[in-house]
């Protein structure tokens, strides 16, 4: 394990120093990056201040949501592009390669590429979850930000489950299939604004299939010590965020089982 | 004119092609639209004070939205892009016609045949399921279609304007994905233009951004009336000149210093 997290880190080193060669070119799409990014946030305070609140939600508590939802993203995105940019290795039947290495494919896909323009989007989303933080009155105790930082890495592990799947997928069809955007851009949207406005079929999706709510609402409802319309208890909500980590184990076994069914195609 | 129609209706054709592409934008498009809706109702529904427009026109706008989508000048042409990085280009240049106009044609192509293809599934959907209005007057209608016809042509030359600009930044890409949130943001892709805060209207209304989105949207809904057309199709079509002399003379600039490498 401690040697596999070693490999790991060698593969993070050796692709940011890739990268750093177009030094200019990574400047400016990171610029970009957190300048779109923050135009999207702009767009959430255009709102606020046309109907000034949303569900008894104020822009500073809405403002947690974004920054939770969108720093977890944006690390998982920069650790497990691999899996985003997978279709290409099983089309071309590259991944055989990867199966002949005595390490598992799972790391070796996930360290193929670590995209450091994320860190863009991952400075906005720390920069909105800080002003967040001091606009809200909240007393910031250790146990809070400890759960604060909790709660990210849940959303991270999620999102990071989410990546692995849609590679999964790509042993079967070859293709990565575009439906998963809707679950992984669309969740980061959709995890933007309290869950409680959403219709309960839509809720539920995202609560029991792909435990997204589980990340960012209820964990978020507890940091701010505030009442849950849909009723969940204070102790539920502290221990939502373990399902964004269960989450990703299962989708590594699903990865593992998929693996032992993929058939190179031969090219 | 002759070979511009042929090259924007070879290039229509091609791009038509792609519809298992265009199927599965329109599931994703349809979920981003549904969440959109669910979260603005919420809003409508939190303030006690009067918005500038309806909740039911607002919808039909979002839906709008995501039906029109492709119509923003979203990204540069893939195929010029790699033209610019291998050298091919210089096939362009030997061409016996005029680079803009060629260039604006394959623009319009780009733009077009997309938004068409995913247009029209989107739109029948969320009329029949999801809340989206039939347009305000059969006058509505005609203003609206009318103005979209000015939205495509003020698209294409920011996106001509964008293809050249890579005659300067090969690895442009951060540039262009900058202008075009821009655009998306000034347009009212991501909040419908009236609910801006109204010290904004003024600078909003002179910009030429609200001419790819938010004008003929407004039409549709019956936000503006349909006379209004005539005013919202001089202002797309004034900044559409003005582009497209801007572009033609940084085309002009670029050319002379074009150095195609390789052979």
């Amino acid at each position: 394990m401690g040697d596999s997290l070693r490999l790991y880190w060698r593969y993070v080193l050796v692709s940011i120093r890739g990268q750093m060669q177009y030094r200019a070119s990574f400047l400016m799409l990171s610029a970009a990056m957190f300048f779109g990014s923050s135009l999207e946030f702009l767009a959430i305070w255009v709102m606020f201040d046309r109907f000034g609140a949303l569900q008894g939600w104020s822009l500073a508590e809405a403002a947690l949501l974004y920054g939770l939802v969108n720093v977890a993203f944006a690390l998982a995105e920069g650790a497990a592009r691999g899996f985003d940019e997978f279709s290409p290795l099983v089309r071309t039947g590259q991944f055989d390669r990867l199966l002949l290495r005595p390490r598992s494919t799972a790391l070796q896909v996930a360290g193929r590429e670590v995209q450091m323009v994320r860190i863009g989007r991952l400075l906005q989303g720390l920069v909105i979850l800080v002003w967040a933080a001091t606009a809200l009155g909240v007393a910031w105790t250790p146990g809070r930000i400890l759960f604060c930082l909790a709660t990210v890495a849940g959303g991270a592990c999620l999102f990071a489950g989410l990546f692995v799947l849609q590679a999964t997928f790509c042993f079967w069809s070859t293709e990565s299939l575009e439906v998963f955007n809707t679950v992984t851009y669309g969740g980061v949207e959709t995890a933007q604004y309290p869950f409680s406005l959403y219709r309960a079929e839509f809720r539920r999706f995202f609560t029991y299939v792909i435990p997204l709510a589980t990340v960012t609402y209820y964990p978020a409802l507890a940091i701010l010590d505030k009442p849950d319309p849909l009723g969940s208890s204070r102790l539920l909500q502290h221990l939502a965020p373990l399902l964004g980590v269960a989450f990703l184990l299962v989708a590594l076994q699903v990865w593992r089982f998929g693996e032992r069914r993929y058939r190179s195609t031969g090219s | 004119m002759r070979p511009y129609a042929a090259i924007l209706s070879a290039r229509i054709r091609t791009l038509l092609q792609y519809r298992a592409a265009a199927l599965a934008g329109l599931v994703t498009q349809l979920f981003w639209g549904a969440v959109r809706v669910m979260v603005f109702t919420a809003f409508y529904r939190s303030s006690t004070a009067t918005p500038p427009m309806s909740l039911p026109d607002t919808i039909s706008y979002l839906w709008l939205i995501q039906a029109l989508l492709l119509l923003l000048p979203f990204r540069v042409d893939p195929e010029l892009q790699a033209m610019m990085r291998d050298g091919s280009i210089a096939y362009e240049l030997a061409r016996p016609t005029d680079l803009y106009w060629l260039w604006y044609a394959r623009a319009i192509a780009q733009r077009f045949a997309p938004a068409l293809l995913r247009a029209v599934p989107l739109l029948l959907i969320a009329w029949a399921f999801l809340g989206l209005q039939l347009p305000a007057s059969p006058g509505a209608a005609l203003a609206f279609a009318i103005s979209l016809g000015g939205a495509l042509l003020l698209s294409s030359a920011l996106s001509t304007l964008m293809v050249i600009s890579m005659l300067w930044t090969i690895s442009g890409d951060g540039f262009s994905r900058a202008f075009s949130i821009v655009i998306m943001f000034l347009s009212g892709s991501f909040v419908p233009l009236p609910l801006f805060p109204e010290w904004s209207q003024p600078l909003l209304q002179a910009l030429p951004f609200r001419g790819v989105m938010d004008t003929p949207f407004r039409l549709y809904v019956g936000h503006l009336p349909p006379e209004e057309v005539l005013l919202g199709l001089a202002h797309q079509l004034l900044w559409t000149g003005l582009f497209v002399l801007v572009g033609r003379a940084l085309l002009a600039r670029g050319v002379t210093r074009l150095v195609v490498q390789g052979g």
